[in-house]
C-alpha cells in the first residue's frame, strides 16, 4: 500500500519539474533514474549473494580448514583435505559410480533422439505416446524410489516379468556389481521424457519444406535424420549432453532414497552430504564439493569452447 | 503436434519400419507403465492377499479397497504434509514471480552503471549447481536463524532460481518499450508501469514459471530433507520418505502412499499438458 502511495506522489513529479529550469529537472530525473533500478534489484541481489555467492566463497574457505561445522574454532590445514580426497581410494572411488550414470545418460539421449524422431513423423496415438514417455519426469523422486524398490525386489515385478520369458531372478539391488546399473536405469526411466520433449520441440522448429524436398529427392528416413534433423537440433543435443554429464556427477535422490548409498552405490553427493552432516567433516566435504563444482564448470567451459555461442531457440 | 509429411523407401521396407516403430513405442510405454501399474495394483490389495500371493502384478480381490490409502493418509500424516507443501509452494511461487520479474524489469528497462556486472553475476550463478554448495549454504541458513522452519525452503527456492529470471528476461524483451513510454507520458511512475503494464503482459511467462517451479517444488526432496528435519514440517516428499521405517515390509501401504503422491501430478499433467511441455522446454534451455 505504502509503495503505491509513493508512486502516487511521484506521478506529480513530471508536471512539477516541467516548470523548473532545464538543469534542475534533468538532475532530479537523473538521480531518480540512478536509484530506481537498484530498488528493484535490492532483494534479488541480497538473495543471490546469500544463497549463491556467500556459500561458494565460504566453501572454498572451509575446504582449507578442518572445521567440524559446529565448534567455533577451526584450524587452517592448507591443501590437506584435497590431498586426502585424491589419495584415499575410499573417497575418490565414488567417481567410478558416476561412470554408470554417465553411460545411462548416453543411452537416455540416444533413446530420446530415436523416439523424438519417430514421434515427429506421422504416427498413430502420437500425443498418447509422447504423454506416456514424458510422464515419469513429472513424478515425485521419493515416489519413484519406492516404485522401483518394489519393482526390483527379489521376486518382485521385474523378476516376475522376466520369468515369463524364462530368465532367472537376480538381486537387482543386492548385487554390488549390478546395483549401479539398476539405479542408472531408474535415472534413465525418470529423465528420458525431458530429453524427448526438448528434442521434439527442436525438430518441429525445422522448416517442413526441407523434408519435402529431401523426400522428393528420394532420401531415406535415415538420410533425412542424418542430414536434416541431426544438424538442425545440434545445439539442443549439446545442451542435453552438458546437463546429462553434470547430472551424472551430482546424482543424489534416487540412490539415496533407494539404497542409502550402501552396497557400492554411493555417489559423490551422497558422500559429501554424509561427510558434512553425519561425520562432521565440513572441511573435507567442502573440498569434495569444490572439486565437483570445478569439474562441472570445466565441462560447461569446454562445451562453450566447442560450440561457440550457438543460440538455442525453441519457440 | 504437427506431423511431418513425406515418406521414403519401398512399400516392403516401409511396412517393416512401421512395425518396428510401433513395437518400440509399445515396449517403451510398457517400461514406463508396468512399474507404476504394480504399485497401483498393490495399493488396492489387503495385507492377507499380499502374504497369500506374492506376485506383484496380481489383481486385487476388491478393486475399491481403499483401506491402504486411508492408513497411508492418516498414519503417514499426508494432510499435514500437503499443507506444508502448499504453504511453501504458494509463498515460494509468489516470491519467485516478484523477484524474477523485478530483476528482469530493472535489467531490461533501465540503463545504469553496473548493469553488465549484474547480468554477469546472474549468468555465472546459473552455472553453479546448487547441489554442490549445500555444505556451505547450510551454514548460511543456520546463521540466518531459519533452520528447521518453513522459511528456509521458501528463501532457498526464491533465492537460487536463476532460470526463472531468464524466462522473464527473455519474455520482457518481446514487450515493446513504446508501451512503457506511453504510460510514462501519461504520468506513470516506474512502479506503476511495472505493476500496471509489465506484470499483466508477463502473464504467459508467469504461467511458465509457476508450472515449472511448482512441479519442481512439489517433487523436491533434497531441500526439505536437509533444512526441515522436524517431523511436523514434513512435506509430501519427506513424509513419504518416512514411510520407510514404520511401514517397513508393508508394501501395500507404501504403494498407497506413493500412489497418493503421484495422483496430483497425473491430474495436473493431464489438465495442463500443453503448457507443461512448453514450460519445461523453455525452462531447460533458456
Amino acid at each position: 500500500m505504502s509503495v503505491s502511495r509513493v508512486t502516487g506522489a511521484r506521478r506529480e513529479l513530471p508536471s512539477a519539474t516541467d516548470a523548473r529550469p532545464e538543469s534542475g529537472r534533468s538532475r532530479a530525473a537523473r538521480r531518480r533514474r540512478w536509484c530506481t533500478p537498484w530498488l528493484y534489484l535490492l532483494v534479488p541481489l541480497a538473495l543471490l549473494g546469500a544463497f549463491t555467492y556467500v556459500p561458494v566463497v565460504n566453501m572454498f574457505f572451509y575446504s582449507f580448514t578442518d572445521w567440524d561445522g559446529l565448534s567455533p574454532d577451526r584450524d587452517f590445514v592448507g591443501a590437506g583435505n584435497y590431498v586426502d580426497l585424491f589419495t584415499r581410494s575410499q573417497y575418490f572411488g565414488v567417481f567410478t559410480v558416476s561412470l554408470f550414470y554417465l553411460v545411462g545418460s548416453a543411452v537416455q539421449i540416444a533413446v530420446a533422439l530415436y523416439f523424438a524422431t519417430i514421434l515427429s513423423f506421422s504416427t498413430r496415438f502420437q500425443n498418447l505416446f509422447k504423454g506416456i514417455l514424458f510422464f515419469p519426469y513429472m513424478v515425485n523422486g521419493v515416489a519413484i524410489g519406492f516404485v522401483f524398490l518394489y519393482f526390483f525386489q527379489p521376486g518382485g515385478t521385474l523378476d516376475t516379468v522376466l520369468g515369463l520369458v524364462g530368465m532367472e531372478p537376480r538381486l537387482w539391488l543386492g548385487d554390488p556389481d549390478l546395483v549401479n546399473t539398476s539405479l542408472a536405469g531408474v535415472s534413465v526411466w525418470r529423465f528420458m521424457g525431458l530429453n524427448l520433449v526438448l528434442f521434439i520441440g527442436a525438430i518441429q522448429s525445422i522448416p517442413p519444406e526441407l523434408y519435402e524436398a529431401a523426400a522428393l529427392d528420394g532420401a531415406s528416413r535415415w538420410q533425412q535424420f542424418r542430414h536434416i534433423i541431426a544438424p538442425g537440433i545440434k545445439p539442443i543435443i549439446s545442451l542435453s549432453v552438458i546437463l546429462a554429464v553434470s547430472g551424472a556427477l551430482s546424482v543424489f535422490e534416487i540412490p539415496y532414497i533407494m539404497t542409502g548409498g550402501s552396497n557400492n552405490s554411493e555417489t559423490f553427493v551422497i558422500q559429501t552430504i554424509e561427510l558434512a552432516f553425519d561425520f562432521n567433516k565440513v572441511g573435507l566435504a567442502s573440498a569434495s564439493a569444490v572439486v565437483l563444482l570445478l569439474i562441472v564448470l570445466l565441462i560447461t567451459w569446454v562445451q562453450r569452447l566447442l560450440i561457440p555461442d550457438e543460440r538455442v531457440e525453441l519457440s | 503436434m504437427t506431423a511431418i509429411a513425406g515418406r521414403g523407401g519401398t512399400p516392403l521396407r516401409r511396412g517393416f519400419a512401421g512395425l518396428l516403430k510401433y513395437a518400440t513405442l509399445i515396449i517403451a510405454s510398457a517400461v514406463v507403465i508396468v512399474p507404476l501399474l504394480a504399485v497401483v495394483l498393490t495399493s488396492l490389495r489387503t495385507g492377507g492377499e499380499m502374504s497369500g500371493d506374492p506376485n506383484p502384478l496380481s489383481a486385487p480381490g476388491d478393486w475399491f479397497n481403499l483401506h491402504n490409502f486411508q492408513v497411508a493418509f492418516t498414519q503417514g500424516h499426508m494432510l499435514r504434509a500437503l499443507w506444508n507443501t502448499v504453504f511453501i509452494l504458494v509463498f515460494s511461487l509468489a516470491g519467485t514471480v516478484l523477484i524474477g520479474s523485478m530483476t528482469a524489469y530493472a535489467v531490461d528497462r533501465f540503463e545504469f552503471r553496473g548493469r553488465r556486472l549484474i547480468m554477469g553475476l546472474f549468468l555465472v550463478a546459473a552455472l553453479v549447481p546448487s547441489v554442490t554448495t549445500q555444505v556451505a549454504t547450510y551454514q548460511v541458513v543456520n546463521e540466518l536463524g531459519v533452520m528447521n522452519t518453513r522459511l528456509a525452503p521458501i528463501l532457498l527456492y526464491m533465492g537460487t532460481d536463476i532460470v526463472s529470471i531468464y524466462i522473464f528476461l527473455q519474455f520482457m524483451r518481446s514487450i515493446p518499450v513504446s508501451l512503457d513510454e506511453a504510460a510514462r507520458i501519461d504520468g506513470a511512475g516506474s512502479f506503476t508501469i511495472y505493476r500496471r503494464v509489465i506484470l499483466p503482459l508477463l502473464r504467459p511467462a508467469i504461467a511458465t514459471v509457476v508450472i515449472v517451479k511448482g512441479v519442481m517444488i512439489y517433487n523436491d526432496f533434497y531441500i526439505p530433507f536437509l533444512y526441515m528435519p522436524s517431523e511436523n514440517l514434513g512435506t509430501i516428499s519427506t513424509s513419504l520418505f518416512r514411510f520407510k521405517g514404520p511401514f517397513g515390509a508393508h508394501w501395500e501401504v507404501i504403494s498407497a502412499g506413493a500412489a497418493l503422491v503421484i495422483l496430483p501430478s497425473l491430474v495436473i499433467f493431464l489438465v495442463l499438458q500443453r503448457f507443461i511441455y512448453n514450460g519445461f522446454a523453455s525452462g531447460a534451455t533458456k
